[in-house]
């Protein structure tokens, strides 16, 4: 583990965070091959993306506009703007933008006291390898392991019931509900936060806080005048970026609750699975409006990420 | 964050900050894991786990799991790798348009992509992909490369930037290589742990995957964990113990080749 310290941190947050943004390195071809050859090279890539990445998400984005008969219409739009629909993208959102703020909120927490906060050299590393693996814990066996720790038998309720004499479940509290899945939810959007936001908080001097502590500058004025105009485009970007990872989450959603949480996912995967299917295209709209909300906070993540590099240069 | 004036200050709200954040993430970890000892009335014993490792179910679904995240690599490696380094040679100017591709799988999110292959590779379709198990094997293999995309192509593409592919482009053209030779001999060696880092990657995100195999309706680890969950009460949590294991021990061997390669920079 003290071998990858230095290695480790940063390479991890950038293989799970693709960044199109790097500068291209100019490298001229020797440009002794002749055209056509030059572009077959890349022909299996595009052709790969086309038929199993593009054509799929294509076809959907069309058929969205369609009826049944393949004629132009609104109509699927129109459905989507049923309460039953508007309901369930209202809960995606809900669940979604919490786990994104609290995952934003605790992720920045830690990642500062791992960087900023003079804890002994480990904690960094076993920190950030911990979060490699967190990020990626999440699906079926996060559902399982929040049932058993958060369930009706699960060990924290029954602790807190023969310790604490407190009934989590008289509370309204269920780990079935919004609540039970925003916690869920967070176990893998705060380790994201962690390995995306390091290398922003790396790139904060610890000269600028001296600076401003010499100048006579407070806390607030270092954060408000200093700190915060560095970090802001980091980490509003990142909390996009966790907003789109749990608004497409499905599986966890889908063992933990079944199909009794109506989260947009839920709703489209028991559509796919032919449960409520009454109307293909509605289907299709479901999609289109998932992706407009990932493509748009996706969007949002990559031009906030392209600021804060510009920033630091 | 307010009260940082001195560092001892600051130093106490680091201790808490890490203090909390491990007991979140640790708590769950040992909660699942009395759990799974639990089957046995009264005692601690691994019951839940013997049960669960002699399921004939569980071997078969973890087999095909890792058998399809091993198909996932080799496919995924032979897409990246020469599509990678041939845009990072001769055709520099397509960085932009290939990066956007790979990382458009964080975007559209999986159920949609499988949603899409269902209505597009059916039984009546000109490539009916899901028309017998094999083919629908194949289909489930592509879209676990194009979820993995982002990962491999990053990886690949980092290991790509730090040799100098140029030069030895040319000098195993002096030599009189040709280019499997260069790809094969050359460049796969010089950017393994690359490579592998991706791999790791892909294997933890495909082992345990559930939308894809579930709407494909194929024998996959994930679907079986969905199963065993809606219906038994100790083997679930044995299950995530040990889905648990599989991502670390994937994780672990990333930081393992990182730093093998961390070490080979740094000798002279």
């Amino acid at each position: 583990m003290s071998a990858s310290s230095e290695a480790g941190p940063g390479g991890q947050a950038d293989r799970l965070v693709p960044s199109v943004l790097q500068p291209a390195p100019k490298v001229d071809g020797p440009g002794r091959a002749s055209p056509i050859w030059t572009w077959i090279g890349v022909m299996p890539f595009f052709i790969f993306a086309l038929l199993f990445l593009i054509l799929p998400t294509g076809f959907l984005m069309v058929g969205a506009f369609q009826d049944a008969q393949g004629h132009f219409t609104f109509a699927n739009m129109r459905e989507l703007l049923q309460e039953n629909t508007l309901d369930a993208y209202w809960i995606s959102f809900k669940v979604s933008a919490a786990s994104a703020l609290g995952g934003a909120l605790f992720g920045s927490l830690l990642a500062w006291a791992a960087v900023h906060g003079k804890l002994p050299g480990w904690i960094r590393p076993t920190l950030l390898t911990f979060s490699g693996v967190a990020s990626n814990f999440a699906g079926v066996p996060l559902a399982f392991a929040f049932i058993c720790t958060l369930g009706r038998v699960g060990l924290v309720t029954v602790l807190l019931k023969k310790y604490a004499d407190i009934n989590l479940y008289s509370t309204g509290f269920s780990i079935l509900s919004f609540s039970g899945l925003t916690l869920t939810y967070l176990y893998f959007q705060i380790p994201l936060m962690v390995l995306i936001i390091t290398p922003a908080l790396d790139g904060l001097k610890r000269e600028w806080r001296e600076a401003c502590d010499c100048l006579g500058g407070t806390a607030y004025q270092y954060w408000r005048y200093v700190a915060l105009p560095v970090l802001w485009p980091s980490v509003l970007g990142a909390t996009l970026l966790l907003f789109a990872n749990s608004f497409g989450a499905v599986a966890t959603a889908y063992a933990l609750t079944g199909s009794s949480l109506n989260i947009v996912t839920i709703l489209l995967y028991a559509q796919i699975r032919g449960d409520v299917l009454h109307n293909q295209n509605l289907g299709y709209a479901l999609a289109l409006g998932m992706i407009l909300v990932t493509g748009l906070s996706n969007g949002g993540y990559i031009w906030l990420r392209s600021r804060a590099e510009r920033g630091r240069r | 964050m307010k009260g940082t004036q001195t560092s001892s200050q600051s130093r106490v709200g680091a201790w808490t900050a890490m203090i909390v954040g491990s007991l979140y993430f640790l708590i769950p970890l040992i909660a699942t894991f009395e759990f799974s000892l639990r089957m046995r009335r009264g005692t601690y014993s691994f019951d839940a786990y013997q049960v669960v490792l002699s399921d004939p179910r569980f071997q078969a679904s973890f087999g095909y799991s890792i058998l399809m995240a091993l198909l996932t690599i080799v496919v995924g490696v032979l897409l990246v790798v020469p599509t990678a380094y041939w845009v990072q040679l001769r055709l520099p100017k397509l960085r932009g348009i290939v990066e956007f591709i790979t990382l458009l799988p964080l975007v559209v999110p999986a159920i949609v992509i499988v949603f899409g292959y269902l209505r597009i590779y059916n039984s009546s379709s000109i490539l009916p992909l899901t028309s017998n198990e094999r083919a629908t094997d194949l289909l489930l293999v592509f879209g676990y490369v194009t979820l993995s995309l982002p990962y491999m192509y990053r990886a690949v593409d980092a290991g790509l930037r730090a040799v100098d592919i140029r030069s030895l482009t040319e000098a195993a053209e002096c030599l009189g290589a040709n280019w499997p030779t260069i790809l094969f001999k050359v460049i796969f060696p010089n950017i393994r742990s690359g490579i592998l880092s991706g791999a790791f990657l892909t294997f933890a995100v495909v082992i345990g995957e559930f939308t894809l195999a579930s709407l494909l309706d194929r024998p996959a680890f994930g679907p079986y964990l969905q199963l065993i969950g809606a219906n038994r009460a100790y083997e679930p949590s044995a299950l995530a113990i040990i889905a648990f294991a599989v991502t670390w021990a994937s994780m672990g061997l990333i930081q393992v080749f990182g730093s093998a390669r961390t070490l080979a920079a740094q000798k002279p």
